[in-house]
């Protein structure tokens, strides 16, 4: 009931496979939100050829740059994204992904690294064990779908701002990427990485974070929708230079903040 | 007979407000179905063939492009309004009383509009009423982009979820607003003269 995004074809061949793929898939894509864009209704306006499907498109990704400006000023950093308590958790939490569940990628813990790069002192990789001894905070909050519905769970983990310290990241720097296990990728701005509320997530209501929320950690971001909240994320890595997102890059707005 | 020495029915400033008013509501309606689409919450969906973007993504693109125009034109329409005077002229003075008179009277099909220059009560009410259902489906818009951000409008409207409803709610009111208007507009064409040249 939850997922209706368009699926990407299963992949079981390794990973410079997928990743020749995932090239080969873009431009589809991109024709994807061009052809997308003019179905049902813009013949009101591209018929009578008032305005073509490019430049529709054009003008549409420039609003939703605009609109990632609006959203970082209208991002109050000290501002938190409301708690509840642990009764009002949903039950079962809904999965969530752009593929479905016969398709939850495993992760082995043991041979598990976490790969920190870019603007950062110390670039090396992190265990699970490592990352599960660093300061540990939770929060119940409310996961806001990019599609509409809502709902709320408790996750655990390391406050994302204690870790970017730990790894020395240059904080002035504008964007934080993140690559995920199962070829996800987003990226989110420097102010919401270091908001108080941005947790990287080891645990689910008190458990080791299952797999099919993401195993072993994701990033949780209680101020921004879902598709910025990264699963089974296998590289962080500190930039000026923007990273995009999987969604991002198929026309979702890029800020997309709550 | 009128001449061009009197003042327009509707003056320029109002005609084109309308018309791109108009204009917003239609994307913002059609692409908010499409985005209603993708997570259901009633128990019916909407058929994809009225809907405006193809998929979410461009529904949101279209959605949250239009949102500018509805509230940069509202902000215009109620700033001239109120430096014109035109507001205060049209639309008061209102009382429930009239607005029953006036029902009754419509009911019996004995509501006058021979003037195009005075709203009666009935339709005093219903620009009122659906000027205040497009704020509300602002407020409610914003508390669903930005409910971080705004917790004070958040909780006035019961949270995320509650905020969802309100903000399909007042779109279906503002249809329905639609549907009549358009009804009216067809009963009395003049009036749709009127909002194009403005007499």
């Amino acid at each position: 009931m939850i997922r209706k995004f368009p699926r990407k074809p299963a992949l079981d061949g390794d990973a410079v496979v997928r990743k020749a793929l995932r090239r080969i898939e873009l431009p589809s894509r991109r024709r994807f939100l061009r052809r997308s864009l003019t179905l049902g209704g813009l013949s009101l306006l591209a018929g009578c050829s008032i305005v073509d499907e490019d430049s529709a498109e054009r003008a549409l990704m420039k609003v939703s740059r605009f609109n990632d400006r609006v959203q970082a000023w209208l991002f109050d950093p000290a501002r938190l994204a409301p708690t509840y308590p642990e009764s009002m958790i949903t039950r079962p939490f809904p999965f969530n992904a752009y593929y479905g569940e016969d398709e939850i990628r495993r992760v082995d813990a043991a041979s598990y690294r976490l790969e920190v790069g870019g603007r950062v002192a110390e670039r090396r990789a992190w265990t699970l064990a490592e990352l599960r001894r660093l300061p540990q905070a939770d929060q119940v909050t409310r996961h806001i779908c990019v599609e509409g519905w809502s709902a709320i769970g408790k996750w655990g983990g390391v406050p994302f701002s204690v870790f970017l310290a730990r790894i020395g990241a240059d904080t002035s720097a504008k964007y934080v990427g993140f690559k995920c296990a199962d070829d996800y990728y987003t990226s989110i701005d420097m102010a919401t990485a270091l908001h108080p509320q941005t947790l990287l997530a080891l645990s689910y209501d008190g458990q080791p974070l299952p797999p099919r929320y993401g195993f072993p950690m994701k990033l949780r971001v209680p101020t921004k929708l879902g598709y910025k909240n990264p699963k089974h994320i296998q590289a962080i890595f500190v930039t000026n230079a923007y990273p995009g997102g999987y969604w991002e890059d198929q026309g979702y707005n890029w800020f997309g903040g709550s | 007979m009128t001449t061009h020495d009197t003042p327009p029915i509707h003056p320029a400033w109002l005609r084109a407000t309308h018309w791109l008013n108009a204009l917003a509501v239609a994307i913002l309606a059609t692409s908010g179905w499409r985005i209603y689409d993708a997570a259901p919450l009633f128990d019916f969906r909407i058929a994809s063939g009225v809907t405006l973007g193809g998929w979410l993504g461009g529904a949101i693109l279209w959605h949250f492009a239009a949102m500018w125009l509805l509230a940069a034109n509202g902000l215009v329409y109620l700033l001239c309004n109120a430096a014109t005077g035109r507001f205060a002229r049209r639309f008061l003075p209102l009382s429930p009383r009239a607005v029953l008179a006036d029902l009754v009277a419509a009911l019996r099909g004995r509501l006058p509009h021979a003037d195009p220059r005075r709203y009666n009560a009935l339709q005093r009410a219903a620009y009122l009423l659906v000027i205040g259902d497009a704020l509300l489906l602002v407020l409610s818009g914003l508390v669903l982009w930005k409910s971080v951000q705004f917790p004070l409008l958040r909780e006035l409207l019961g949270g995320y979820e509650a905020a969802r409803r309100v903000h399909f709610l007042a779109m279906a009111a503002l249809l329905a607003f639609v549907a009549f208007h358009l009804a009216m507009v067809a009963l009395v064409p003049r009036t749709l003269r009127a909002m194009i040249l403005g007499r």
